[in-house]
């Protein structure tokens, strides 16, 4: 391993070998005491927008417009979460996902139908992945430069294939689908997709040794490697799936804007990396859950939601945003340092 | 809008007679009686004396910034004595400063500028201006007069006052009749500049309350979920105002994906997809106020004719202008035909 990686201060006397079972135990039960927290700053928002706007917060029809808000940038985030997880980021996932949506909706694309667009989408996505991972573990370049790179050269590809001009999709199999008709007992398709990616992400960090390498080479990727963990594969996988995420979340997009264009998924990398630290994952690795990120999300959405509904305008909404994220984290710090 | 053409027409009717008027006052001869002004030299589709034009404008990343570039280029193809030396757009100041730098040093004739940003690139606009080269200062505009010979570009506030204007008259008859705003990115002048003119419109029609309004920021992606949160908060209104079609293919989407049609819906700028819809009259898009890219075309025109030292057909001044402000104008059912040739995607 070439490439410099130092163990967070904190996880040293947990990961060294001689205490393994106790100290994962603990990790557990800190995770859990975050999300309980995270729950509690959720139920708080929900007060808030119960209180001010009862009859229009309250309702079903706006669960389901904040879910399906959040499904896009939720399936971005899952993937961020395993990135983070690792010790690596991903800057380049908003313009993946305008790369991909760009791509899926070009006239010649959209000949192919619903199937064409979908599978364009998710192979750009991976394809970009593909590209991050190999640059980041065969040619060990730093992930904040390769994704970097990336998000110049994924944004300059999107622009060069619209021209600047607005992609309308006219297929109607996708169009269809962000519709009230095609919603199954009430949800909506994309937050089927959301949820599915949610849990397949929980199983595989939590109950595969996919998941249990991924927390490995961000706790100590020297340790990992040590153990036998092949780190560069599992690093070209993780960016892999990154950009499989992306590509979902294009297909999403695309079905819920009818539309590809270059500026979609403006500052996604931001969102989703607040959002997984938010929901408690370690910007330097070696610790995260997809719950806590997920959370985020949700923290998220319900928050511009509220503002929205009460008719607040952005420079307030950034305003209290920022200050959101800053008491969240102070409230989940204390939280998980008096128990 | 019908209220503003007619009010128009009443103007031009009135100079049309009294002119007629005054003609008939002291003619005997009607040849003789052209007024000596329209002897000066107008720039016309006749060639000329050859102008080389430089053009710099941002990077086309959206569809109106791309109509620009478009209709500069067609117009300046259409003349055989223009040349057009146009450079990579760039949304980096420091970039666009150097690529107008390199045009001043290629000692172009005319220049017209689209600044990424116009009070970062007032100083080379001076800078070009020093060096003997008149500058058409296309749209955004720069902090100093001293920095352009002549300046058009659209009305943002007028563009509010039309859609404010065309909304008022359609629901004048509605007793407590309720409008909600998109607008465009908050940080931009141009927004509270249309949002201004939208509210000032409204203040006309004492039964229209604005009870709604969010900003989006220009794309599709964003102008669907704000679109969406404000439709879950007003469980009734009777109009809306978009700023901008690009993001309004969004809003769209979200009209339909909520299955809403209980209002009408005006947008802003003039893309092809909203006037197709309002002429296809499927969707609760009725109507759209410009904000003409067309403009670019008649920068050169302004520049070719500052570089042939003419002044421009149908007025009577030896030069063009100092200062052009377009007008906003509604495009509706009755009216798109005319304008769908303009509409860019």
């Amino acid at each position: 391993m070439t490439q410099p990686v130092s163990p967070p201060r904190d996880e040293i006397p947990k990961l060294s070998p001689q205490v393994e079972p106790s100290p994962w135990r603990a990790v557990v039960a800190r995770a859990d005491v975050r999300t309980l927290s995270l729950l509690g700053v959720l139920a708080a928002l929900i007060l808030i927008g119960g209180i001010t706007k009862p009859d229009e917060f309250l309702d079903t029809r706006n669960l389901q417009l904040v879910l399906t808000q959040a499904s896009v940038i939720g399936v971005v985030t899952v993937g961020m979460t395993f990135v983070i997880i690792s010790g690596g980021i991903d800057l380049s996932v908003g313009a993946i996902v305008a790369l991909a949506s760009v791509w899926a909706t070009t006239v010649a694309t959209q000949d192919f139908g619903f199937v064409g667009i979908f599978f364009t989408a998710v192979i750009v996505g991976v394809g970009c992945g593909l590209v991050n991972g190999v640059l980041i573990a065969y040619g060990t370049m730093v992930p904040f430069i390769a994704t970097l790179a990336m998000l110049a050269s994924a944004r300059g590809l999107a622009l060069q294939i619209t021209d600047g001009n607005t992609q309308v999709v006219t297929v109607d199999g996708i169009l269809d689908l962000g519709e009230r008709d095609s919603y199954v007992l009430g949800v909506p398709p994309l937050v089927m997709v959301f949820a599915v990616v949610t849990i397949i992400g929980w199983l595989v960090l939590n109950r595969t040794t996919f998941g249990r390498r991924t927390v490995a080479v961000g706790g100590n990727a020297e340790a990992a490697r040590l153990a036998g963990i092949d780190v560069r594969r599992q690093r070209l996988y993780l960016y892999l799936l990154s950009g499989l995420c992306c590509g979902i979340a294009a297909f999403l997009l695309i079905i819920l804007s009818g539309s590809g264009q270059n500026t979609n998924g403006n500052l996604y990398e931001l969102d989703a990396i607040a959002a997984a630290i938010i929901g408690g994952t370690l910007l330097t690795g070696g610790r995260g859950t997809i719950v806590g990120s997920v959370l985020g999300v949700l923290i998220f959405t319900t928050i511009t939601n509220i503002f929205a509904l009460n008719n607040l305008q952005s420079d307030v909404q950034q305003i209290a945003k920022g200050a959101i994220i800053v008491a969240a984290v102070l409230v989940q710090r204390r939280t998980a340092s008096t128990t | 809008m019908p209220e503003i053409t007619s009010r128009r027409g009443l103007l031009f009717g009135t100079a049309a007679v009294s002119a007629g008027v005054l003609l008939a006052g002291c003619t005997s001869n009607e040849s003789d009686d052209e007024p000596a002004s329209n002897d000066q030299p107008a720039a016309d589709d006749k060639p000329g004396k050859q102008v080389t034009i430089g053009f710099a404008g941002p990077q086309a990343d959206h569809g109106w910034l791309n109509a620009i570039n478009d209709n500069a280029k067609s117009r300046a193809k259409k003349y055989k004595d223009v040349t057009l030396e146009i450079t990579e757009g760039s949304n980096d100041t420091a970039q666009q400063i150097g690529q107008i730098e390199t045009l001043i040093n290629k000692k172009v004739d005319v220049l017209v500028v689209l600044p990424a940003d116009g009070k970062a690139l007032t100083q080379v606009g001076l800078q070009a201006m020093r060096a003997g080269i008149p500058v058409v200062n296309l749209d955004r505009i720069f902090n100093s007069p001293q920095a352009y010979r002549c300046w058009i570009g659209g009305d943002n506030y007028g563009m509010g006052l039309n859609a404010g204007h065309y909304i008022g008259e359609q629901l004048k008859d509605k007793k407590g009749a309720r409008v909600i705003e998109l607008a465009g990115l908050d940080n931009l002048e141009l927004t509270k500049q249309r949002t201004q003119g939208f509210d000032a419109a409204l203040k006309n029609y004492p039964n229209i309350k604005k009870v709604a309004r969010q900003a989006a920021e220009f794309t599709v992606e964003s102008g669907q979920a704000k679109m969406s949160q404000l439709l879950q908060a007003q469980s009734n209104f009777d109009a809306l105002w978009n700023h901008d079609d690009d993001q309004g293919v969004g809003a769209l989407r979200a009209i339909e994906q909520a299955g809403r049609d209980d209002f009408l819906m005006v947008g802003g700028a003039g893309a092809l997809s909203a006037m197709q819809a309002i002429e296809s009259d499927n969707s609760v898009l009725k109507a759209t106020v410009l904000y003409p890219p067309t403009m670019a075309a008649s920068a050169i025109d302004l520049a070719r004719a500052l570089g042939q030292s003419k002044g421009i057909g149908g007025l009577a001044e030896f030069e063009i202008p100092s200062s052009l402000t377009l007008y906003s104008a509604v495009v509706d059912k009755e009216n798109v035909k005319t304008y769908l040739p303009t509409g860019f995607k």
